[in-house]
């Protein structure tokens, strides 16, 4: 039996960035905040602390900050006609937990998804004619980037985002990237350096007739006050940023950014090892009343609350709101249904350029110290001779050379003995990496459901995952790949080694922990959980943020769009929402 | 920072090209001074592998990873201890996989879904390719020419050789993957001893600080590398170093946090 507490103005399931920024927002217009986190209380000192934390095998290897599976997991297919089995490790994809979320862990690649990805399936079909959308199920996200432009300034400013801008109002600016949307201002803090491998980018690129900006990084570049007061180190390049947490306070974080200023305002209330189970609708089934969930001791307690927030990861949004019954399941016989729809990811294409006459010392390094072109993401090129939309940003980064995941090869060399030791110690220093981070279109038969068969630590069904690429992903790979080549021989590599991604998603391969989709924003509660504000169409006090709001994938990495719109969110409750509670669209 | 302090910092911290004997953030020796010294004695011993199996891993591991110009290979570097100590522990019983069934064959995409924990993988794994060596070559694996051992590794990875519980492939990856977590692994969990695998590749170790000399373009850095104990064992950073301005700056940080919190 549920201890029932008492009820405050709202709780976050998760507290990550977004359940982070619901906090600060919510709290400092003077509301009361419960904050419930399954996982651990950490914090820059003492438990970022060196040396321990630049321990590879404990983080990157052995997944120290990641959700356990043995506690929770996913099943996973390529097709329905498949039976789904679990992951029993997780390694394709790495969901975080613990405070902080994925934004202790992550590498800080911090962008603004491109005006063209707001308006994917209309601007598509208004420049090339539906037939190009070619069996992809993309949509409208309802918002535009112009409506989202404040709240993406307001996000890098509160993270204290580096970078340079490439057009202000309107206004090109060299040295950025000329394909952004509009910014009102430039960003608050000044790129980050630039490695050896990030300058023969440069110079291959203008040589190609590309536009090379630094890569906007969350690694702040000087040290910085936030406009709510929270204070920031300067990135010192260790190298130890994906997979690890900064013992600068210069990796942006919610418990750098966000968390403080909720703390002091006295208003909210951090609870951690404290897994929701479910949340709780009243009788008409439109107003949810409570989130149930079970601490450490194993006990049972129901938390009452006017505003619920689920702000967990993706996968775990989309699973709740299954467990709790909310929203009409997507169902993909039909096509028809929302919880579950358009399930997206990310496609890397990598390649790995070989000099034998350069050193870069590629241990050093940030994990957003990039040098990026964007003459290929989005619609920023004309696809009327391609066979895909959308597209890739293209980056040569330089995020640390830890040598147990690091260790290039050229092609062609054994996978171990004599002559790959020979390799790896020619070639350690003497290799940089090349990613196309492409978006991914959604499909009809690519969703998320719950498993039949198997349960987590709570007795919960398992979230089963149904995915695989489709034509767009394919073949904007094998596009991606020839400029790949292009620039390894612009830079006169003398290997050059690029791999397209062929054949089915591969779960056990590590890709990209951009699980995108299922809980969609839109404007047609038939086609979309959340309306534009990520109010669920069902429950109008129920906000489901994250990256489980993205119809399908930008070549952008999430978290500067998902945050920007958990800022656009927190302001429409606090302004229209609370004053008068019912649906806002 | 102007040009005069920047070349001192940069040769303090390290940077070839600077004249003389450089001294790396412990201000221990060089590379090559430290390697002429012979390694202090180290404490060995097996706790999960039995001796059958010790001369498995030791064997099929200087195959993987050998001695060469470079350096040790993975059996003096101590990745026999190092993959003992991972199947003794967390990883080896079982930690952080999903151990619920039903248990089914799935696809590659599906990975791993065998009913059994990386200490019954060593254990079955080991076994059943000595057996195999037996039948083959009338002796263990251990007992064979490096061409033969070869020939039994290669034959693991490509599954030409089947194993009768387990799949060879799925062995012969993780048998890999350990041999190189554990040659390249902070030595604190017993593998890369005398820091052998970051040696042979360069790689600097844990104290990081490269503010100051990541823009030095194509300049090797050449430092002894610093492992976790180097640090924890309480050797200050040389004064100037990279590493010890990174440590001033969070200190200060930290200071004026609490102060501001206070």
């Amino acid at each position: 039996m549920a201890t029932k507490l008492k009820a405050v103005d709202a709780v976050t399931i998760g507290v990550g960035w977004t359940g982070g920024i619901i906090a600060a927002e919510l709290t400092k217009a003077g509301y009361h905040v419960v904050g419930l986190e399954r996982g651990e209380y950490r914090n820059t000192d003492p438990d970022f602390e060196v040396p321990q934390i630049h321990d590879e095998l404990a983080y990157a290897v052995r997944h120290k900050f990641m959700q356990d599976p043995a506690q929770d997991t996913y099943t996973f297919r390529n097709d329905a006609r498949e039976t789904a089995l679990p992951i029993r490790y997780l390694s394709g994809f790495l969901p975080g937990t613990g405070l902080g979320g994925a934004g202790v862990h992550w590498n800080g690649q911090t962008w603004r998804f491109l005006p063209w990805d707001f308006e994917t399936r209309s601007a598509t079909i208004k420049r090339y004619g539906e037939a190009k959308l070619n069996g992809a199920t993309s949509q409208d996200w309802g918002i535009t980037y112009a409506e989202l432009e404040p709240y993406f300034d307001k996000f890098e400013y509160m993270a204290g985002i580096a970078g340079k801008a490439g057009n202000i109002k309107g206004s090109i600016h060299p040295g950025g990237n000329p394909f952004e949307g509009p910014r009102s201002r430039e960003y608050p803090n000044p790129p980050m350096k630039t490695s050896y491998a990030g300058m023969l980018t440069k110079e291959a690129a203008k040589k190609l007739g590309y536009h090379p900006f630094p890569q906007p990084s969350a690694n702040v570049t000087r040290p910085y006050t936030n406009p709510d007061g929270a204070k920031f180190g300067a990135c010192v390049y260790c190298g130890y940023c994906e997979r690890f947490a900064c013992e600068m306070f210069a990796k942006s974080s919610p418990q750098l950014a966000v968390l403080p200023v909720a703390m002091k305002t006295g208003r909210y209330e951090l609870r951690t090892f404290c897994n929701v189970t479910r949340i709780n609708l009243d009788s008409t089934g439109k107003r949810a009343v409570s989130v149930t969930y079970v601490d450490a001791q194993g006990r049972e307690f129901e938390q009452p609350a006017e505003m619920i927030f689920l702000t967990s990861f993706i996968l775990n949004n989309v699973r709740t709101l299954l467990v709790s019954n909310i929203g009409t399941r997507y169902d993909p016989q039909t096509g028809e249904g929302v919880v579950g729809r358009n399930y997206t990811y990310q496609m890397n294409t990598g390649g790995t350029y070989f000099f034998n006459k350069k050193v870069f010392n590629t241990f050093m390094g940030s994990g957003a110290m990039g040098v990026a072109i964007d003459e290929f993401n989005g619609d920023n090129f004309d696809h009327t001779n391609h066979d895909f939309i959308g597209g890739a940003y293209i980056l040569v980064s330089t995020t640390g050379a830890r040598p147990i995941q690091y260790h290039p090869v050229p092609p062609g060399t054994p996978h171990w003995g004599a002559q790959w030791k020979k390799q790896v110690v020619r070639y350690y220093n003497r290799a940089i990496g090349i990613n196309a981070s492409g978006g991914v279109q959604a499909y009809r038969h690519n969703y998320l459901d719950l498993d039949p068969t198997y349960r987590d630590a709570y007795g919960l069904p398992l979230l089963r995952i149904t995915f695989d690429w489709g034509p767009h992903e394919l073949n904007q790979s094998q596009f991606m790949a020839t400029i790949l080549r292009k620039i390894g021989h612009a830079m006169n590599a003398d290997i050059v080694a690029v791999s397209p991604r062929t054949g089915h998603y591969n779960s056990t391969i590590y890709q990209s922990t951009h699980n995108i989709g299922g809980a969609i924003m839109g404007t047609d509660p038939k086609t979309s959980a959340v309306n534009k504000y990520l109010q669920s169409w069902d429950v109008h006090n129920l906000f489901v943020l994250g990256a489980s709001a993205f119809p399908q994938n930008s070549g952008y990495n999430p978290t500067g769009t998902l945050c920007a719109l958990a800022y656009w969110n927190t302001e429409h409750v606090i302004k229209r929402y609370i004053k008068n509670p019912g649906p806002m669209a | 920072m102007g040009e005069l302090s920047r070349n001192a910092f940069l040769k303090l911290a390290g940077v070839a090209g600077t004249a003389g004997a450089v001294n790396n953030a412990l201000g221990q020796p060089a590379p090559a001074e430290a390697a002429a010294k012979p390694p202090a004695r180290e404490l060995q011993a097996f706790t999960f592998l039995t001796p059958p199996e010790q001369r498995f891993v030791e064997a099929a591991i200087e195959r993987l990873i050998p001695a060469d110009s470079s350096g040790p290979g993975a059996r003096e570097a101590g990745v026999a201890y190092y993959i003992d100590q991972q199947l003794r522990g967390a990883w080896g019983t079982g930690a952080r996989q999903y151990r619920q069934g039903p248990w089914m064959a799935g696809t590659p995409e599906q990975g791993y879904q065998l009913n059994l924990i990386p200490q019954q993988v060593y254990r079955i794994g080991i076994a059943a390719t000595n057996a195999h060596c037996r039948q083959a070559y009338g002796k263990t694996f251990d007992a064979l020419s490096g061409a033969h051992q070869d020939d039994v590794l290669h034959g693991l990875e490509s599954g030409k050789i089947a194993l009768a519980e387990i799949p060879s492939k799925t062995f012969f990856s993780i048998l890999l993957g350990n041999t190189i977590e554990g040659y390249f692994a902070d030595p604190l969990y017993g593998g890369n001893r005398n820091m052998a695998g970051w040696r042979a590749v360069g790689f600097p170790g844990v104290a990081a600080a490269y503010a100051g000399v990541i823009e030095k373009y194509n300049v090797p850095y050449k430092v002894k590398p610093v492992s976790i104990a180097d640090v924890e064992q309480g050797l200050d950073p040389d004064p100037g170093h990279a590493a010890d301005e990174a440590h001033r700056q969070r200190i200060a940080l930290m200071h004026a946090r609490q102060q501001t919190e206070a």
